[in-house]
């Protein structure tokens, strides 16, 4: 998993609420095998259908962005994880909003994707500056968990300090849960002794 | 010790280890889970990639549902080639790692949240997790069930845990009895309309009262499947006699002896009586009437006997906004009464609602009756089980008769990533769970209601209150 530290680069607005996870990454993209080519995918219908002209991150200099600042609850839906490695294929690192659905901001700290929830006002004043073109780049600085923008208006967030240093080492969990092997098999052997009919 | 919600039990007796000083972060145990073609693949890849066993394989179950036809004649050959590809590598990992596989001749074949608790695999007290959102189905059980990503599927192989956060809880009671012709779905309908398409986010929802304890098993399954269309990552209603009864005999169910040690155990299962919840939503059955949605979030919905809300009564910009953008999306224009919403396909199937009872239900409208001209009709079992169970009570007759297709079971038009696809524009009665812009097809139009409420629109060719124009209850 790719570290996140500080990272700089254009913020895109998409401000409406429920974007969900079909909308993201649409079901004919979901037939692979493996986490790759699903740059195409994301928003698919928003970046290549009738209305592309006037999406976003068809606009300069949206089209280069790397964070996404977003309505409530962002990624609600389906639990494909495909969304959240479409975006970081697509070169998104960090997604901005007030709320996230449950399985997909798990998603996210899976993949190196950095979730920032902040207060609607403060959103609100985010949406703001990054929907005009010549404010739209900032700088996450994770280990100070602060945005910085053009003029130096910095906000602060807050991080689960697990998920911090996760996404900040780029830890591979499955490894680091493997390291307490001993402790699940305790846990499993008393578990099971104790309600039998699942043993 | 200080009196715990239901929830908080089943997550301590599932707790390895605390992660964090307060015990909100842990490594949870986790009892099962069943895998589907779509969303398991990258994590055996994984596996492979690093060497690592599965922990437990016969915790797990393989079942293909999502991308599989669903013509009456039933076949091993997928719709398409991606979709082959992701059925063929699904039994290979299945082999490969020892785990039990439900392929799509199997005789128990189905959608995953149907065929677990059919043939006994979900058990009271139960933490399962599973790659898909509506694994929060099983909570009806008094099990906690979750979705998790494909990172967790393959965290949950290696390991049998999960790296957990614990939610908050909320209490939702429906207190009194429902009218008659209302159901499970409208209940939960009603519920997320009240308080949002992420009202429940963050938090793990416990259902009581009287209504809800009145349900059937089913209904209860209905209600806590669709609890994660408000965000609620768990959903759980404490366990009773109804569902012991349901569970007893199903052939993975435990048996003798052990039944009895289960069943006293079970019988444990619920909220301290001075629990704490962090929030209480109270809704009054009485109140509650048929529902269907009329935009492209679930919680846009409202009574069938009730029309289109106005976007410019609403105050909140952005709400306004999103009902514009749906409304738009829908072809509707407000003022429009719902029941005047006129239809071109119908869909009864999904996790939600393509159970046993479910169909009886939608039979007994639309027996002796036709659909309307102009109509394309479809049934689709949620399991291959269900359907074998309607087809001896006839109820494959009673649809065939009126004109519905009778098809084999799977996820289907629910999602339509196999070839049951809405077209651009056309618009669905639909029993599944997800009203998105495209999730039947991309420019299809989805109405979400209860199945009986879909063979009543079938008939109609519209929108419509069985209660009314159906006199079926
Ligand atoms: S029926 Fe629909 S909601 Fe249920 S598992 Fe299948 S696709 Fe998901």
């Amino acid at each position: 998993m790719q570290p996140f530290t500080i990272v700089s680069g254009i913020a895109a607005p998409l401000p409406a609420s429920n974007i969900d996870t079909d909308v993201i990454m649409p079901k004919q993209f979901l037939k692979g095998v493996d986490r790759s080519g699903l740059s195409d995918g994301v928003f698919h219908d928003l970046r290549f259908g009738p209305l592309r002209d006037t999406f976003v991150l068809n606009k300069s200099p949206w089209q280069e962005a790397r964070f996404l600042v977003v309505g409530p609850n962002f990624g609600c839906g389906s639990s494909r994880e495909h969304a959240v490695w479409g975006l970081g294929q697509l070169g998104f690192r960090a997604l901005i909003g007030t709320s996230f659905a449950g399985i997909f901001f798990d998603n996210c700290a899976r993949n190196g994707m950095l979730a920032i929830t902040l207060e609607a006002a403060a959103l609100d004043t985010l949406t703001a500056i990054v929907s005009d073109p010549t404010t739209a780049a900032l700088t996450i600085d994770l280990p100070a968990q602060t945005i910085t923008a053009p003029g130096g208006l910095q906000l602060a967030f807050d991080i689960e300090p697990t998920r911090k240093e996760s996404l900040i080492l780029g830890l591979d969990a499955v490894g680091a849960t493997l390291q307490e092997r001993a402790a699940i098999q305790r846990f499993e052997q008393a578990y099971l002794q104790e309600n039998p009919w699942l043993a | 010790m200080a009196p715990r919600t239901l929830y908080d039990k089943l997550v301590d007796a599932h707790t390895v280890r605390r992660l964090d000083a307060d015990g909100r972060q842990v490594l949870l145990y986790i009892d099962r889970t069943v895998l589907n073609e779509y969303t398991s693949p990258q994590a055996f890849t994984g596996l492979r990639e690093a060497g690592r066993p599965v922990w437990r394989p016969r915790a797990s179950l393989g079942t293909v549902d999502h991308v599989n036809p669903t013509a009456s004649r039933r076949v091993a050959a997928m719709a398409d080639a991606g979709g082959e590809r992701q059925a063929e590598y699904f039994a290979e990992n299945c082999r490969d790692f020892g785990i039990e596989l439900f392929d799509v001749l199997h005789p128990l074949q189905g959608i995953e949240h149907v065929v677990m608790p059919e043939i006994g695999l979900v058990l009271p007290g139960m933490v399962i997790a599973a790659g898909d959102s509506h694994t929060t189905t099983y909570g009806a059980f008094g099990a906690l069930g979750f979705g998790i990503g494909t990172s967790d599927i393959e965290h949950y192989l290696a390991t049998q845990t999960l790296i957990y956060k614990r939610l908050k809880s909320m209490r939702v009671t429906v207190d009194g009895t429902l009218a008659p012709g209302v159901r499970a779905k409208d209940v939960v309908m009603a519920l997320i309309r009240t308080i949002g398409a992420s009202g429940a986010t963050g938090y793990a929802i416990e259902f009581a009262g009287t209504a809800i304890t009145a349900l059937s098993v089913e209904g209860r399954m209905t209600i806590c499947n669709m609890a994660v269309e408000a965000g609620a990552r768990g959903a759980l209603v404490a366990p009773d006699d109804r569902v012991f009864a349901y569970i007893a005999g199903r052939p993975r169910a435990p048996k003798d002896d052990l039944w009895d040690q289960a069943v006293a155990a079970w019988r444990e299962l619920k909220s301290d009586p001075d629990a704490v919840f962090d929030q209480e939503v109270v809704l009054s059955a009485e109140i509650i009437e048929p529902m269907v949605t009329w935009g492209t979030s679930p919680d846009q919905a409202a009574p069938i006997n009730t029309s289109i809300p106005d976007p410019a009564q609403e105050p909140n910009p952005d709400r306004r906004r999103d009902m514009e953008r749906a409304l738009a999306y829908m072809g509707l224009a407000p003022g429009m009464a719902l029941d005047a919403i006129t239809i071109d396909r119908a869909f009864i199937g999904s996790c939600t609602n393509a159970r046993i009872e479910d169909l009886r239900d939608a039979a007994l409208v639309v027996r002796g009756r036709h659909v309307a001209a102009g109509v394309r009709a479809m049934v689709v079992p949620g399991s291959s089980t269900v359907k074998r169970q309607a087809e001896a009570e006839g109820l494959d007759k009673v649809f065939l008769d009126a004109g519905f297709e009778w098809r084999q079971s799977g996820c289907s038009m629910c999602l339509a990533m196999n070839d049951d696809v809405l077209g651009a524009g056309e618009r669905c009665a639909s029993s599944t769970n997800r009203n998105f812009e495209g999730r039947q097809g991309a420019g299809g139009r989805t109405h979400l209601m209860s199945p009986a409420m879909v063979a009543a629109a079938a008939i109609a060719g519209r929108l419509t209150d069985t209660r009314r124009d159906i006199g079926g209850n």
